[in-house]
């Protein structure tokens, strides 16, 4: 998609860089002059915004790191320390905290968003296999950073996270000593996850720079599925339309975010949390982070336990394979009737399975949980299903078209049953 | 298919149904919300509140409870009791046996308190404080109002992002500290344990601390207290004054969260006119983004 650079080097200072590292001449093709498809809506705003928040992350996390101390007996206290003491420590730790959280809701929308629309196709089946390492590595950042405080959740949620490496058959125990530094959770966990904590998100960074450069050599899906055929009708440059949207939606989110770490600044922690790490009383129920409940129901729907933690594990890689698993070739759910549906059932699937995982391992909520995690994994399967004999409605001509209102259908449900690209 | 379809909608239904009713029978009763000065996005303390709740806390929790993530001049900082420096120094120095050292000697030694001091814990550790407590380790209290919650269930917790409902720790404790009673028949108490309405489990090893008129109020003008002196205003008191404890910089933070909120809002509104006016540059801008 990136066509021939438009870059024009004004200055003499310019030239000589640009003869020697054309670096503006990247940044310029890459955020300026880069085609983008005119149709995006909002949805598409959460790559820009999930950039912002990785900086944010980084920036509060940094200075965090500075006033605090990774040591089983000094944690908690120098987590309250920063929260007392250290110039706007308060800010930025409920920053960094609620900023996580906020990371995964812009995630898990931008993950929805290219479900629908189908961003996982040919030619994006590399750059939608980069986002799932992405996820990967959030999720590991994640977990690592909420044992930092040394709370009860930290210290219970370590444990039991870590332990489900021991149900791999053979190296499981091998694995669970390594990432605890000795025999239990304690001092050298702490130690070794802090320093993972602080690593990770630049491997992040990385991975994001790969899922980015793979973005700008395919191009952007679009609400229609449909591929660019003419760059000068179908896209606008980058600036100024993308970025003043991307900004817009941005600063949306940040709304979000500031009701949060404002006035809401503990609704998304656990108050357990408060309550310094303690590995002689275990709480009543421990519960992970929001972001992980889904796959933690899966886990404990299965009665085995390497079941569980493979059915966890297949969960999230199953993503992996999802340009594989869907055999229609329409992208967009837009001009699905049947998938669309099923999409519809899939979300409150996974909300479902999010408010079982924060529901004690009872009844009704194991039997509804093992329904759900079916119905999850069923979606998968359906997907590969409903490609075979599903009647797609006729795709618009072009992006242009389905702006503009020219020839063909217009977006939404075309009553039109002529089987334009059957699967 | 659609039957298939149907089957699956209703299933999922179901189960988001199902689980909701069941949260709301677990546990103890739900503590009464209380009204506090310092919820919502407007919220401050009650410096007058918060003098009494101190004073409950020293004269009575803290011979048992530790508060030691508190220091003496944090009485005397913004957006707390509002004492002044030289009452935190008299406090402060009220406390004659704060241990420090060594000296040039080598020899650990007793002081009079300094406003940067911890507030002096009532036993040396844990052990010690369990020893003098019949086995029950009173835990500390700087902390507890974030420490504690109950459950709100579905749909409440997700009513309260919007209502900005966060006081299930204050709540709690002024609910417990009000709770206790003579235990039903049913429940045999042994020894050491008392009888709380909203414990979980309604055993708790805190024998009642609060009794009518036990703590002694600043007088008015009239020379009467202008607070009740009764166990439900030590109990609110002392709860609000633990929620600073736990939580010193509320006020700033919400006044922070204001000007950031009205920052963010008028600057979204520009962008948004700033988005509409860009797009209507392209030449055939039918598009309606």
């Amino acid at each position: 998609m990136s066509g021939h650079s438009t870059y024009q080097p004004k200055t003499g200072i310019e030239r000589w860089l640009d003869a020697r590292l054309p670096i503006v001449r990247l940044m310029h093709d890459s955020a300026v002059s880069y085609p983008v498809p005119r149709n995006l809506n909002l949805l598409w705003t959460f790559g820009g915004i999930l950039a912002f928040m990785l900086v944010a992350q980084i920036v509060t996390g940094v200075i965090l790191a500075m006033h605090y101390t990774p040591n089983a007996t000094m944690a908690f206290n120098s987590v309250e320390h920063i929260m007392r003491d250290v110039n706007f420590g308060w800010l930025l730790r409920y920053l960094h905290s609620n900023g996580a959280s906020m990371f995964f809701v812009a995630v898990y929308i931008h993950i929805f968003r290219g479900l629908y629309y189908g961003s996982y196709k040919a030619p994006r089946e590399v750059l939608w296999i980069l986002g799932v390492i992405i996820f990967l590595l959030m999720m590991a950042t994640a977990f690592m950073g909420y044992v930092l405080p040394w709370g009860q959740m930290s210290f219970w949620g370590a444990t039991v996270i870590t332990n489900l490496f021991s149900a791999l058959p053979v190296i499981g125990e091998t694995i669970v000593t390594f990432l605890w530094g000795g025999y239990s959770v304690d001092n050298p966990t702490l130690n070794r996850f802090f320093s993972l904590h602080f690593l990770l998100p630049f491997m992040i960074a990385g991975v994001v720079g790969l899922h980015i450069w793979a973005l700008h050599h395919v191009g952007q899906n679009n609400p229609t599925g449909v591929e660019v055929k003419d760059v000068k009708k179908d896209t606008v440059p980058f600036t100024p339309y993308a970025t003043i949207k991307d900004l817009f939606g941005m600063v949306c989110f940040m709304l979000v975010f500031a009701w949060f770490v404002f006035y809401q600044p503990n609704f998304m922690g656990h108050a357990d949390n408060y309550i310094p790490a303690n590995p002689a009383s275990t709480p009543a129920h421990i519960v992970p982070e929001w972001y992980f409940l889904p796959f933690y129901a899966i886990l404990r729907a299965i009665p085995d336990k390497l079941g569980g933690v493979l059915a966890m594990g297949g969960a999230i890689v199953i993503l992996a394979f999802l340009p594989w698993i869907d055999t229609s070739k329409v992208k967009s759910m837009s001009y699905r009737p049947i998938a669309r549906q099923f999409f519809w059932m899939f979300v409150p699937v996974c909300i479902g399975l999010g408010y079982l995982g924060a529901m004690p391992a009872d009844e009704p909520y194991v039997t509804i949980s093992r329904i759900l995690t079916v119905l999850y994994f069923g979606f998968f399967a359906a997907l590969a299903l409903i490609g075979i004999f599903e009647r797609p409605a006729p795709l618009p001509t072009s992006i242009a078209d389905s702006v503009l209102g020219g020839s063909g259908a217009r977006l939404g449900h075309a009553t039109a049953s002529e089987p334009q690209a059957k699967g | 298919m659609s039957l298939r379809l149907s089957l699956a909608g209703l299933v999922t239904g179901l189960a988001i149904a199902a689980a909701s009713p069941v949260l709301a029978a677990e546990g103890a009763p739900k503590p009464p919300a209380q009204s506090w000065s310092f919820s919502g996005p407007f919220g401050k303390f009650d410096q007058a509140q918060l003098q009494r709740g101190f004073k409950v806390a020293k004269e009575v929790c803290a011979n048992c409870h530790a508060m030691s993530l508190i220091r003496f001049r944090n009485l005397a900082q913004p957006g707390g009791p509002g004492f002044t420096n030289s009452q935190v120094a008299a406090l402060a120095a009220s406390y004659t046996n704060i241990k420090d050292g060594p000296n040039d000697a080598g020899e650990m030694f007793e002081r009079p308190g300094r406003a940067a001091d911890a507030f002096p814990a009532p036993f040396a550790n844990e052990q010690a404080a369990r020893a003098a407590n019949g086995g029950a380790y009173p835990p500390p209290i700087d902390m507890l109002a974030k420490a504690r919650t109950y459950t709100r269930g579905f749909p409440t917790f997700i009513i309260d992002i919007f209502s900005q409902y966060q006081e299930q720790g204050p709540d709690y404790i002024v609910a417990l500290l009000t709770g206790y009673a003579e235990p039903p028949a049913e429940v045999k108490l042994l020894p050491g344990q008392n009888y709380n309405n909203f414990m979980p489990g309604h055993l708790i090893a805190m024998p009642k601390p609060l009794s009518d008129g036990q703590v002694e109020y600043p007088k008015g003008p009239d020379g009467k207290s202008p607070v009740p002196e009764t166990v439900q205003q030590y109990a609110k008191d002392v709860a609000a004054f633990m929620v600073w404890m736990a939580e010193p910089h509320l006020e700033a933070r919400k006044r922070m969260g204001m000007q950031v909120m009205l920052f963010l809002a008028m600057f979204a509104g520009l962008l948004y006119f700033t988005k509409k006016k860009i797009w209507s540059r392209l030449p055939d801008h039918a598009s309606a983004h």
